[in-house]
């Protein structure tokens, strides 16, 4: 049960997230511009060899930018989750950190509040991307066909695979011990998360291509978080993907506080005097 | 006394509840013994300097004292509630100023201070008002909205003392608090803490390993290799060491231990 402390410190972290976020203008444009460019130049280019059968969510043959919005959603979200994670080693370098720890506050309520503020900010990306794509499809630069109940039943989709990748990168946090080391995260765990998954081709069409690809993208909790966003966005619910993501989502979450325990995570990285 | 004391049992020691107590403490790096059952307590409105060389285990009492690491042997209890059985609420009445910077360079002070009032629950009209009174106190008000970027080691060092003050804490813990600062930013910050102390009732635990930063009247721990060799007020350990200064005494203090480990 949450008190006052706890509504107005939430409140106080958010705050912060948001202030930081708008200040960070550079931030904002690159995570508009990434996917906009896989959208305008990537599905451009692919629609004209890409032929979609009708397959689940979808009933008719669809352009390829239409298959391809939901994978960049979970994309903002997925470098966002990456760049929250950025932000807490930011901070424990900083100290930031240790202002939020030596509060009266449950550390998983500092964590959950880390990342519920993270992925308010990943949702105003994502809906700042999709304005810009819809406006895209009214000048009929692409043909983008999303059912406009589909924008408000993706809010739940959005907030759990949201929290999800947010986690994860929680999770990678603790064992990143400097900030120098996060390009290896971008390497190893971003782009095979990505490119991995049904993000840019339907699972389908990866297993006639080859069956351990198609193994390894059924393995990756993106491609459920992508499906979950794909199906909402069409008004269905993916029950699969809701329970893949949601536990993956408690998983990271767990690793998470057990790595920022007073007794243990931050342990190693203690300064010595 | 055990680990798991009662909060009871620490408050019946004494009348007066300890700001904090430091009971029976230890801690291990690894093999490497760093605290070797540290014991003492501050009283409120009483400054405290903890003294000690590089690697004499400060940084990880105060890391201790902050619950940053968990506390394996002994009990630390603030205003007479325990980790052990408050967990994070024992620490609603710590203040702290760490050594390193901890504001958010890219907001102003204002939004740096509002933030952190949130943290500690205050609603906004009262976090105003607080951020407004410590602001002035410590001459920086008119900096407000300025980013904390823009300002000088001194300023900023202000304004962490403002802000570990906005919530009124009964424990001031302030981590070598005037490194790299130059000798007039030193003299106010040590005589607005000092001023704290007595007029606001606040205990302090001020560690440093420069001297001047201690007056007479202060009470000292003086740490040596993770072990308390001197606990009282400065005027008892002088007398008591027939030293003049407190630097003489520290010195001393340090040959002697080192001579009985060998």
């Amino acid at each position: 049960m949450m008190n006052g402390l706890m509504i107005r410190a939430l409140y106080g972290i958010l705050y912060r997230e948001f202030l930081r976020f708008f200040q960070q203008r550079a931030r904002f444009l690159s995570a508009l511009v990434r996917p906009l460019i896989w959208l305008l130049v990537f599905s451009a280019g692919w629609r004209q060899t890409q032929g979609l059968a009708p397959y689940p969510p979808y009933e008719t043959y669809i352009p390829y930018e239409v298959y391809m919005i939901p994978g960049l959603c979970a994309m903002i979200q997925l470098f966002n989750g990456m760049q929250s994670s950025l932000s807490m080693i930011y901070d424990r370098e900083m100290g930031s950190m240790r202002v939020l720890l030596t509060t009266p506050l449950p550390r998983w309520f500092i964590l959950v509040s880390r990342l519920f503020a993270g992925v308010a900010v990943s949702l105003l990306q994502v809906y700042a991307f999709l304005a810009i794509a819809f406006f895209c499809t009214y000048f009929e630069i692409i043909e983008l066909d999303i059912p406009t109940l589909g924008y408000i039943t993706v809010i739940p989709a959005l907030l759990i695979s949201g929290f999800m990748l947010g986690a994860l990168g929680m999770a990678l946090s603790a064992t990143v011990k400097q900030l120098e080391n996060f390009a290896g995260v971008m390497n190893f765990v971003i782009f095979p998360m990505f490119f991995i998954s049904s993000a840019l081709f339907p699972l389908w069409r990866i297993k006639d291509l080859s069956y351990t690809f198609y193994q390894m993208c059924i393995y990756n909790p993106f491609t459920y978080a992508v499906e979950l966003i794909r199906f909402a966005l069409h008004g269905q619910f993916y029950v699969e993907g809701a329970l893949v993501v949601g536990a993956t989502s408690l998983i990271a979450l767990f690793l998470a506080i057990y790595a920022y325990d007073p007794s243990r995570g931050l342990k190693a990285k203690g300064k010595r005097g | 006394m055990t680990e798991h004391a009662t909060d009871q049992q620490i408050n019946s020691s004494s009348d007066i509840v300890p700001a904090i107590s430091v009971e029976g403490v230890s801690y291990n790096y690894g093999k490497r013994l760093a605290l070797d059952d540290v014991s003492f307590d501050v009283h409120p409105g009483q400054f405290t300097a903890l003294l000690g060389a590089n690697g004499a285990g400060k940084s990880t009492l105060l890391s201790l004292i902050t619950r940053l690491f968990d506390t394996p042997n002994g009990t630390i209890s603030i205003d007479g509630k325990s980790f052990a059985s408050h967990g994070s609420k024992a620490l609603a009445p710590l203040g702290v100023v760490f050594q390193q910077t901890t504001l958010d360079l890219d907001l102003s002070v204002r939004q740096n201070l509002r933030y952190f009032a949130r943290l500690r629950g205050l609603p906004s009209a009262v976090a105003s008002q607080r951020i407004e009174e410590t602001l002035s106190a410590l001459e920086m008000y008119e900096r407000v909205d300025e980013r904390v970027r823009d300002l000088n080691g001194g300023h900023r060092r202000r304004v962490e003392i403002a802000r570990s003050m906005l919530h009124k804490p009964k424990l001031l813990l302030l981590d070598e608090p005037t490194v790299g600062l130059d000798i007039q930013t030193r003299r106010v910050i040590v005589d607005h803490i000092h001023k704290l102390a007595s007029e606001n009732d606040v205990a302090v635990l001020w560690t440093t390993h420069l001297m001047d930063e201690i007056w007479d009247d202060d009470h000292l721990i003086v740490l040596d290799k993770g072990k308390i060799i001197e606990d009282g007020t400065v005027k008892d350990i002088l007398a008591k060491n027939e030293a003049s200064s407190v630097s003489d005494v520290f010195e001393s203090i340090i040959n002697q231990a080192e001579e009985r480990l060998k």
